[in-house]
């Protein structure tokens, strides 16, 4: 069993989450292993969004939400109160299903998140932005325009340039959350590419409706239904044999309730 | 392909075809707004405007013998349907006693326009229309042909005096007695007053001494003194430039001076200069309290019940009507804490109040105040437009929601802002109603901007346009004398706010282009 031997970065202890009152995730108990993708797979409102944002205390936003269970990063408890909640966003990046760019310039984009650490030398911001879009695959597409509006580039330059304004704060965990779902196909492939080699650097978690970009990228899947966790193991096992009718039923397009 | 017959066909009524009268009924509405609003600004440009040009003055004699110089103005009908009658514009004021004269067109026997008919403008009884016979000074009498440029020389010298008589006044004698009034330890001081007086009582000796013989159109020949007469022309013989040049002076001088004759005549400057520099101020002290008024609202409140009253009563606010905003100006501002203030720190000057009265500073926030929640509506829109994913990208990036705040949402936000601005401009500039409470003032030709310490004046009392269209419309000698002012200030007040707004938009449209958020179309 490989996958029992995985070094957990991410451990999750029966996760409750409510939304005034209505649970969207129900005791889930999860570890996902460092320096791997795994990626969360299952029907509209599972759940799926809800517990990858409960992973950078997103919902802290949202007063309404109530949460009972642990969550622990590399061993420490996120909700700890002598946690910052800005420096835990700071390890835990997250690029969201549309492509965000800030209404900046290319470098100003990037450099965001640098610049709330303090002051930094120009020449230093200027290295990791250079070394930012370089590891999101956009470096050689925008080397010549970096005062560039960030809102000319196209959808998916967009998305990596959102990547690699994540990727500057240099991040232990990148959530993605259908990172590709507004994108054409091959700008799709390109973050496809873009997530497998940045896989040895970070641990990926990856929200995804399409069945095949899962199987494609990430080395374990975890399938949840209404809020439980239906099924987690290897992508290869899980996508071959999975050991539950319902998870077979939803991978191959049979939905049964 | 291009199909034959439908080449014509614009984009709006092709779409349209056949689907009712909706196309050309919202299209008349447009048109019927934008003639509205053309036909106003013909009206005020050509009323207005042409009261500058130097007309042509006719010499008439009439079938009973009556000679009378003067430009027609208006005809109409008589009352019996017997022919027109004309309305001339006859000046002279001081030998008619009117400055109109009706005449029946029949009644005319001779209508010339003689080269030798000159106008001059005068600081009292207002423009004389007549011939030069002579101009006399102490020591000698230029007539005939010498007597024109006789007059041209010593008015250009007159100008200079002047301006110097002025400066004198304004940059040194009016700021000694403020200095006075305020200190206790005078004699020093008085020295030199009486010392500035007696310049200025030099300068005023040197004015004084050469006489104008002048005629009327009937023959009556009297003596003016020269220092009462402000400019002379003859417009009959002008040329088209020679005109233009005249009339572009006259925009210039009515743009440029003060008024004169209670309103009636002169310039507008000081009240331009205190209606932008009032609107200026309205707008650095309406911003920062509406954006962070707004963004109490928006970011910073529990979204419950209490938030959603306070936005109904905003809003609302928006629709008092702006007397009682001036009402409360008058009660909180001048009479509260402007007494207050006077008690504290001027007590030395009182009774006569400093801030206790009304005053720019007042005017400023209590136009701030009435245009408060325009500003905070519109910036309020403007935040709740910026995307959920904009603020949930700042955040997952580490920063705190002060800095998602100021780093991300406060810009985009900004051009809303200023729409909120461009809103509150266009409102303040043209309200009069509370600044006739607060301190607007019928004649303050002092602008409240001076070189004297602390430079900007905000007890002063200031004019204003809105307010001078008032005046000059309801309460100078002759109303219709003043009408074409009253048109010419009327333009001019549009032409302010439209420069404030196009001032307005300009950074709005520069700051969407640094923020790269598309310009809306």
């Amino acid at each position: 069993m490989e996958f029992a031997r995985e070094k957990a970065s991410l451990d999750i202890q029966g996760l409750t989450l409510s939304y005034a009152g209505k649970p969207a995730l129900k005791d889930l108990t999860l570890r996902i292993p460092r320096n791997k993708v795994t990626a969360f797979i299952g029907p509209s409102g599972c759940g799926k969004s809800t517990l990858l944002r409960s992973l950078n205390r997103l919902h802290d936003l949202n007063e309404d939400v109530t949460r009972e269970g642990s969550i622990h990063l590399e061993g420490h408890d996120i909700h700890d109160p002598r946690v910052s909640v800005a420096e835990l966003r700071r390890r835990v990046g997250m690029v969201f299903q549309a492509p965000n760019p800030f209404p900046m310039s290319i470098y100003e984009n990037v450099a965001f998140g640098l610049r709330l650490q303090g002051r930094m030398s120009k020449r230093r911001i200027d290295d990791v932005v250079e070394w930012a879009l370089k590891s999101a695959a956009l470096w050689d597409e925008v080397k010549g325009r970096l005062r560039a509006s960030a809102w000319s580039l196209s959808g998916g330059q967009q998305q990596r340039l959102v990547i690699a304004r994540t990727l500057a704060v240099e991040p232990e965990v990148l959530l993605l959350d259908e990172p590709a779902s507004a994108l054409d196909p091959i700008s799709t492939l390109k973050i496809e590419e873009l997530i497998r080699t940045l896989k040895p650097h970070l641990t990926l978690v990856l929200v995804t409706h399409n069945m095949q970009q899962a199987a494609r990228v990430s080395d374990y899947t975890a399938y949840l239904h209404n809020g439980e966790l239906v099924e987690y193991g290897p992508t290869d096992t899980l996508f071959t044999h999975p050991r539950l009718r319902r998870t077979e039923n939803y991978i191959t397009g049979r939905m049964v309730g | 392909m291009k199909i034959p017959g439908h080449a014509a066909a614009t984009g709006a009524s092709r779409r349209w075809q056949g689907e009712g009268p909706w196309a050309w009924l919202s299209a008349a509405a447009v048109a019927l707004s934008l003639l509205m609003l053309g036909a106003l600004l013909v009206l005020l440009a050509t009323r207005g405007l042409g009261h500058f040009w130097p007309a042509d003055l006719h010499q008439l004699r009439l079938a009973d013998g009556q000679r009378l110089i003067g430009v027609p103005v208006e005809t109409r009908q008589l009352p019996d349907d017997s022919g027109y009658e004309r309305r001339y514009f006859t000046a002279n004021r001081d030998h008619q006693g009117g400055i109109w004269t009706w005449v029946a067109e029949d009644a005319i026997e001779q209508d010339r326009t003689p080269n030798d008919l000159i106008v001059l403008q005068r600081g009292r009884w207002g423009a004389f229309f007549g011939r030069l016979v002579a101009v006399v000074t102490e020591t000698e009498r230029f007539g005939g042909d010498r007597a024109w440029q006789a007059l041209r020389q010593r008015l250009d010298h007159l100008e200079e005096l002047r301006q110097q008589s002025e400066s004198l006044r304004r940059d040194h004698i009016l700021p000694l007695i403020r200095q006075m009034e305020r200190m206790k330890e005078h004699s020093r001081l008085s020295e030199q007053l009486t010392e500035l007086e007696q310049q200025a009582l030099t300068l005023q000796r040197a004015m004084t001494g050469t006489v104008l013989v002048l005629e009327t159109a009937d023959g009556k020949r009297f003596e003016q003194p020269l220092e009462s007469v402000l400019d002379a022309w003859h417009p009959n013989s002008m040329g088209s430039v020679e005109k233009l040049a005249h009339w572009s002076r006259g925009v210039w001088q009515f743009l440029s001076e003060g008024p004169r004759d209670a309103n009636a005549a002169g310039g507008v400057w000081p009240a331009i200069f205190g209606t932008v520099l009032m609107v200026m101020l309205m707008s650095l002290l309406v911003t920062p309290f509406g954006v962070l008024a707004a963004v109490y609202l928006n970011e910073v409140a529990h979204q419950g019940r209490l938030t959603r009253w306070v936005r109904i009563g905003v809003r609302n606010l928006a629709g008092v009507p702006s007397i009682v905003y001036g009402v409360f100006g008058l009660g909180v501002f001048v009479y509260g804490i402007g007494g207050s203030l006077d008690r504290l720190f001027y007590a030395d000057t009182l009774p006569s109040p400093t801030f206790g009265t009304g005053g720019l500073l007042w005017a400023s926030l209590t136009l701030a105040l009435l245009t408060l929640p325009v500003v905070i509506v519109a910036t309020e829109e403007g935040l709740a437009r910026i995307p959920l994913h904009q603020r949930e990208g700042a955040l997952a990036l580490g920063a705190t929601h002060f800095e998602t705040l100021t780093r991300v949402v406060l810009p985009m936000a900004t051009p809303a802002m200023l729409t909120g601005v461009i809103l509150a401009v266009a409102r303040a500039a043209g309200e009069v109603a509370p600044l006739m409470l607060v301190g607007v003032a019928k004649l303050a030709p002092q602008v409240p901007v001076d070189g004297e310490f602390p430079f900007l004046h905000l007890e002063r009392k200031f004019m204003h346009l809105g307010y001078h269209i008032y005046d000059a419309a309801f309460h100078s000698n002759d109303v219709q004398a003043a009408l074409p002012l009253v048109y010419a200030t009327a333009l001019l007040l549009v032409l302010v706010i439209l420069v404030l707004n196009l001032t307005a938009i300009f950074l709005r449209h520069y700051l969407r282009l640094r923020h790269g958020v598309p310009v809306r179309r």
